[in-house]
């Protein structure tokens, strides 16, 4: 294994590995539309009827 | 209340995913396949090695993620308009006569790869049972030598397959590919027949962390393996890793080794076929998502699961463990070049001397039934959202015509066995041609005729995440020009090989090819009628009525307000 192979296995690799942690960093700790937004607007107030 | 293109998909409960890390989980497990395990380390290997690292990523960038951006999105317009298959999209996306017919290329595409892969899969587990069973071992018990261990797994793989004439199925016993092509037929309609979220979904959810689980396990095995024969020093795991990842230029410099088209060509191939872009599946699995879903990170992490597969675990255990214990003068272009050769023959071989060899040979093949049923799973619902969405036939009903004459085609594979000239004339037409064919409609579609203002608008409703500026530039000019010039050196490379090699055939082979080639015609022409007839149920219902082929205005403020007006 030459220098040179050690940096293109360790960035590829590496580069890989934290977007993919990222990603699913991002996914988990982001709530989904349909939690935070949907229900509420769907909720009938009936504050229009008369 | 004022009529937009919504209001079809409203009136209308559909069919949705039941949650956002499934669905990543699915198209990720639909990406992930056979190819991150044996076609990328053979491909990067032989072009290059580190070299070849450089291109791939270029190409993940300019091609890869972008036209994966563009699938998942426009599957989302044509869902939130009610239409979850591709003819059904493409008609949405640029609402005229003609656009549907490009959509019989997203139906064709999995159903035809579906008709060879699922016997590719049966391969895996039978390989897998025989670990467990004792029974591999066997096969090369009596070979004293490497090479004769190697001549043996070979023996027994074109025995198996049935390579030797055709009629694999007349011959009068039931030969176990058969059998495991059964039980894996009856497993994949099972779980297809639950329905997207009782069946795909819930799969997914399991199957695909097991099966990172066990390539981590194979993984750790191979990386702790050191140097297994000391009386070959040099067969160690770092010279092992060496081969897989040091740059190989030969007597060139680097900037002449990437000035090789060839290396391109791989490169770009490798991210298109392993991405599953072009195959008509994501369009039809962002169709199930809401509105207003994302699609930017959700897309993202699907690609970089599967780049995780390919790059991670593909690249740092396949071809390290095959030089382990074949060494670098087995390790030719013709056993790299070719998946079947280096997973099916090399690896057994391989397999047979590790220490613990049976244990980590069932749980490798294991581990490719995986990522093979998750893939296959895919591939039959864009054409089931079609017969559901097209002629109003239930899931089940769908699901049995499919399944009908998925295995017919199946059959035709199983029976015309000889060199496996039938599987190789699909994957050439089916999995090569037509993906090129399909995916550069959909990028000229999306960036040209929808429009990048539109495509941005689209993107951006319920992003989790901003898509830089450049990538915008690179969907309409990049992305189409490289898919254009990599579809021209592919045609350039393969075709008039292909040509010759069917000029020089036998005519029994001669005979396969043309088979396959007139049922895959007869199959296209078929879905062309039946999307003729889908298009004429849709106007009479009124469902055209509205598409616009822009994105629906954003909800109007005075919505929201009414509900907190006390």
């Amino acid at each position: 294994m030459t220098p040179a192979g050690w940096v293109v296995m360790l960035i590829s690799c590496g580069t890989v590995v934290a977007l993919t942690l990222y990603c699913y960093y991002r996914v988990l700790a982001t709530p989904s539309s349909s939690d935070h937004l949907h229900a509420p607007l769907e909720i009938d107030t009936h504050d229009q009827d008369t | 209340m004022a009529r937009n293109d919504l209001t079809p998909v409203l009136a209308r409960p559909r069919e949705q995913w039941a949650s956002k890390i499934g669905v990543i989980l699915a198209v990720a497990g639909s990406a992930v396949g056979l190819g991150n395990f044996l076609r990328f380390p053979g491909v990067a290997a032989t072009n290059g090695g580190g070299v070849f690292m450089i291109p791939y990523f270029i190409s993940l960038l300019i091609l890869g993620i972008p036209i994966c951006w563009v699938e998942w999105s426009i599957g989302r317009y044509g869902g939130a308009r009610g239409f979850n298959s591709a003819p059904g999209i493409l008609l949405a996306l640029w609402p005229n006569r003609v656009s549907k017919y490009l959509g019989s290329l997203a139906l064709i595409i999995p159903v035809g790869i579906f008709m060879y892969y699922v016997y590719i899969e049966a391969w895996c587990l039978a390989y897998a049972y025989d670990y467990l069973s004792g029974a591999m071992a066997a096969y090369a018990r009596e070979a004293a030598t490497e090479q004769e261990a190697v001549a043996a797994y070979q023996r027994h793989f074109a025995d198996f397959v049935g390579m030797g004439e055709n009629g694999f199925l007349v011959r009068g016993s039931l030969q176990k590919s058969v059998v495991f092509l059964v039980i894996v037929f009856i497993i994949n309609f099972v779980l297809i027949y639950r329905g997207l979220t009782k069946g795909i979904e819930m799969f997914s959810k399991v199957a695909m962390p097991l099966l990172i689980l066990f390539a981590v396990m194979v993984l750790v095995r191979v990386l702790t393996l050191g140097t297994p024969n000391p009386e070959q020093p040099d067969k160690n795991i770092l010279n092992a890793l060496g081969f897989m990842w040091n740059p190989k230029t030969g007597d060139q410099t680097i900037w002449q080794a990437l000035a090789n088209p060839e290396m391109w060509l791989y490169a770009a191939s490798q991210i298109f076929f392993s991405l599953s872009v072009g195959f008509g599946i994501v369009l039809n699995y962002a169709s199930y998502l809401r509105s207003d879903d994302d699609v930017v990170l959700s897309g993202l992490t699907a690609s970089s699961t599967n780049e995780f597969c390919e790059v991670c675990l593909g690249g740092l255990i396949t071809i390290p463990v095959a030089f382990l214990f074949l060494g670098p003068e087995s390790l030719n272009k013709d056993v790299l070049g070719s998946s079947f050769s280096l997973g099916f023959i090399a690896l057994p071989t391989v397999f047979a001397r590790m220490p613990v060899g049976a244990l980590f040979g069932a749980i490798w093949f294991f581990m490719l039934f995986l990522a093979a049923i998750t893939s296959s799973l895919s591939m039959l619902q864009p054409a089931i959202a079609f017969f559901e969405e097209g002629f109003g036939m239930g899931r089940r009903v769908s699901v049995t015509c499919l399944s009908m004459l998925a295995a017919f085609g199946s059959l035709l594979v199983v029976f015309f066995s000889k060199n496996l000239l039938a599987l190789d004339t699909m994957d050439f037409w089916v999995g090569g041609v037509c993906i090129f064919i399909l995916a550069t409609v959909e990028v000229i579609l999306a960036g040209w005729v929808f429009g990048i203002r539109n495509l941005r608008d689209e993107v951006s409703r319920g992003a989790a995440m901003r898509i830089p500026g450049f990538f915008w530039f690179i969907i309409k000019y990049v992305s189409p020009t490289y898919l254009l010039v990599i579809f021209g050196l592919w045609v350039y490379y393969n075709l008039p090989t292909r040509i010759q090699d069917i000029r020089s055939m036998s005519s029994e082979d001669r005979g396969t090819v043309l088979l396959i080639l007139s049922f895959l015609t007869v199959l296209l022409i078929c879905f062309g009628l039946l999307i003729n007839l889908a298009g004429k149920r849709w106007r009479a219902e009124g469902r055209l009525d509205g598409l616009t082929g822009r994105p629906a205005p954003e909800p109007r403020p005075a919505v929201r307000e009414r509900s907190v007006i006390p």
